[in-house]
């Protein structure tokens, strides 16, 4: 409900089921992204008067007067160490271990991208679920459990669907996935061990979505992405504030994120934005780019265009984690790459195996196909001039090569067998090097 | 025989609460001021000032989006459903 009707009376309460906070941390208000009406801290997400997608508002100077490096620097190195700026009323209770993952200089991948400095955040390794989802399930259940909801829900692609079966039954809650019934078989079976209720839809990601939408509307669950998204997407943000305080308290001069509904890339660049006005970090230029698949790029293809709006697609890539053709953020996630001056970028599927192949060889990661695709389009930018040579960029990657096997299997070779004799092997190796190896 | 509308939960308070409405035939862009004249309030949800859709709500004719069929003038035949969707979010 808004604050305040047409008419200016306040409107307050929350639904029939939910009670509402009695504390609500340093958060202010939801706030439509679109008119600015202030709605309560509940469970909702769009606005009555416009559609426009809600999000939280801070109390920014009361966040100033306790949130410094100091105190940042002395808490548990998790994404929670940032607390104040994440929109929890009390103490997390739902993944305190999740986040600050490693930001590897990558210095023998930036040697074949051609630039002088490259850093991965990476994500691959996120507690528990390998993918940056457990930073935005950990808000969206902690805030859940706050708003009282005993069952949770997501529509997903897949990564979601882990995380939010994973955290689930780490807090006692109950949990329904519903994703496109043709996805990674490594996804889905990461999703039911954890005795998640998962329903497969017969439709792409786009169609499960929509359903969710409407069973949102019927039945009294946190849906992390539906109703709950306003926290949810809030989560992402602390992907940013690590990014900072690991290049010793500094903003990169570049960023490349890949994109499905592109909240990441704006929740990214809100982090930079937020630590720049606290204060934190200084306020140095930055651009954000966008990467997609070329089988899914509604957001890159409009960026290059110079259009401020997107035609929705029909997606057909292997990086089914960005498989959105109707992007919810993408409207958002263009005017952030044009305000900073960042580009869109999209690649094939064959250029996403090659930025798996790449990221792997080069730096020991193995990133899912979402990875490819940051890396192929990184790749392109630093080719194209668009990220300098002489600069220096993060590459976000968001998940791991674990879940996406299917992707790449038939594409990376086939173990060579031979029987247990040194003078196989040997022969082997021969063949292998060119050269017989000595000791 | 009418055209079924999908009320999704935001626009319900000013429809009487209905989940589903009913529709003469015709084309989206009918519909839709049809319906704006029977629920006070629902066309300056759905439009903006000029008239066009909002960028933020889908339209979707028997579960297809309208932008990949012919947009406002996309027919909508008796039987068929009509649904307006808020734009949602990645997974």
């Amino acid at each position: 409900m808004p604050l305040a009707d047409d008419d200016g009376m306040p409107c307050t309460g929350g639904k029939e089921g939910m009670k509402m906070s009695e504390s609500q941390g340093f958060m202010k208000s939801l706030k439509c992204r679109e008119c600015g009406r202030d709605y309560a801290l509940e469970a909702t997400h769009v606005c009555e008067f416009d559609f426009g997608p809600l999000e939280v508002s801070y109390d920014y100077e009361r966040i100033r007067a306790v949130l410094t490096r100091e105190a940042i620097e002395s808490r548990q190195r998790s994404m929670w160490r940032y607390r104040e700026l994440l929109p929890v009323a009390g103490e997390p209770t739902v993944g305190r271990q999740v986040g600050y993952t490693p930001l590897v200089k990558a210095d023998r991948l930036a040697r074949r991208l051609g630039i002088r400095e490259l850093w991965i955040k990476n994500d691959a390794v996120n507690y528990p679920t390998l993918s940056f989802k457990d930073r935005v399930v950990s808000v969206a259940l902690s805030r859940s459990v706050e708003l009282g909801f005993k069952t949770v829900a997501c529509a997903s692609t897949g990564n979601l669907a882990n995380s939010v079966a994973a955290n689930a039954a780490a807090a006692g809650l109950d949990a329904y996935v519903f994703i496109p019934h043709d996805l990674e078989q490594g996804k889905v079976v990461n999703s039911l061990v954890y005795g998640a209720k998962v329903v497969g839809i017969r439709g792409h990601y786009d169609e499960v979505n929509r359903l969710c939408a409407e069973i949102a509307g019927k039945y009294p669950w946190a849906f992390v992405n539906v109703n709950m998204r306003p926290y949810y997407a809030e989560g992402s943000k602390s992907m940013g504030f690590e990014i900072q305080e690991q290049l010793g308290w500094r903003i990169p001069r570049h960023t490349v994120v890949c994109m499905a509904s592109g909240s990441l890339l704006t929740k990214i660049h809100k982090s930079y934005q937020e630590f720049s006005k606290l204060g934190i970090v200084p306020a140095t230029p930055w651009k954000i780019h966008g990467a997609q698949a070329t089988g899914c790029n509604p957001i890159t293809q409009a960026q290059k265009a110079g259009l401020d709006f997107f035609k929705p697609q029909k997606p057909n890539t292997i990086a089914k984690s960005l498989a959105i053709g109707t992007p919810a953020d993408g409207f958002y996630a263009l005017k952030v790459m044009k305000e900073t001056g960042g580009h869109g970028e999209d690649v094939t599927d064959d250029e996403i195996r090659e930025g798996i192949r790449l990221l792997a060889e080069c730096e020991g990661i193995f990133a899912e196909t979402a990875g490819g695709v940051t890396v192929g389009v990184a790749k392109k930018l630093i080719a194209h001039g668009k990220i300098p040579a002489d600069e220096s960029a993060v590459l976000c990657i968001t998940g791991n090569g674990l879940k996406t096997l299917d992707a790449v299997v038939g594409h990376v070779g086939e173990p060579r067998e031979i029987r247990p004799s040194l003078r196989e092997f040997e022969g082997l190796l021969t063949s292998m090097t060119g050269a017989l190896a000595t000791a | 025989m009418n055209v079924m509308v999908d009320v999704p939960p935001s626009l319900r308070r000013l429809c009487g609460g209905e989940v589903e409405l009913r529709a003469s035939p015709g084309s989206v862009a009918d519909i839709v001021e049809e319906l704006s004249r029977r629920f006070h309030g629902l066309g300056s949800r759905l439009c903006e000032h000029d008239g066009s859709l909002r960028g933020s709500v889908l339209v979707l004719v028997n579960d297809e989006d309208i932008r990949f069929l012919e947009s406002r003038s996309t027919t909508v035949r008796a039987g068929d459903k009509l649904s307006f969707v808020p734009a949602f979010a990645g997974g």
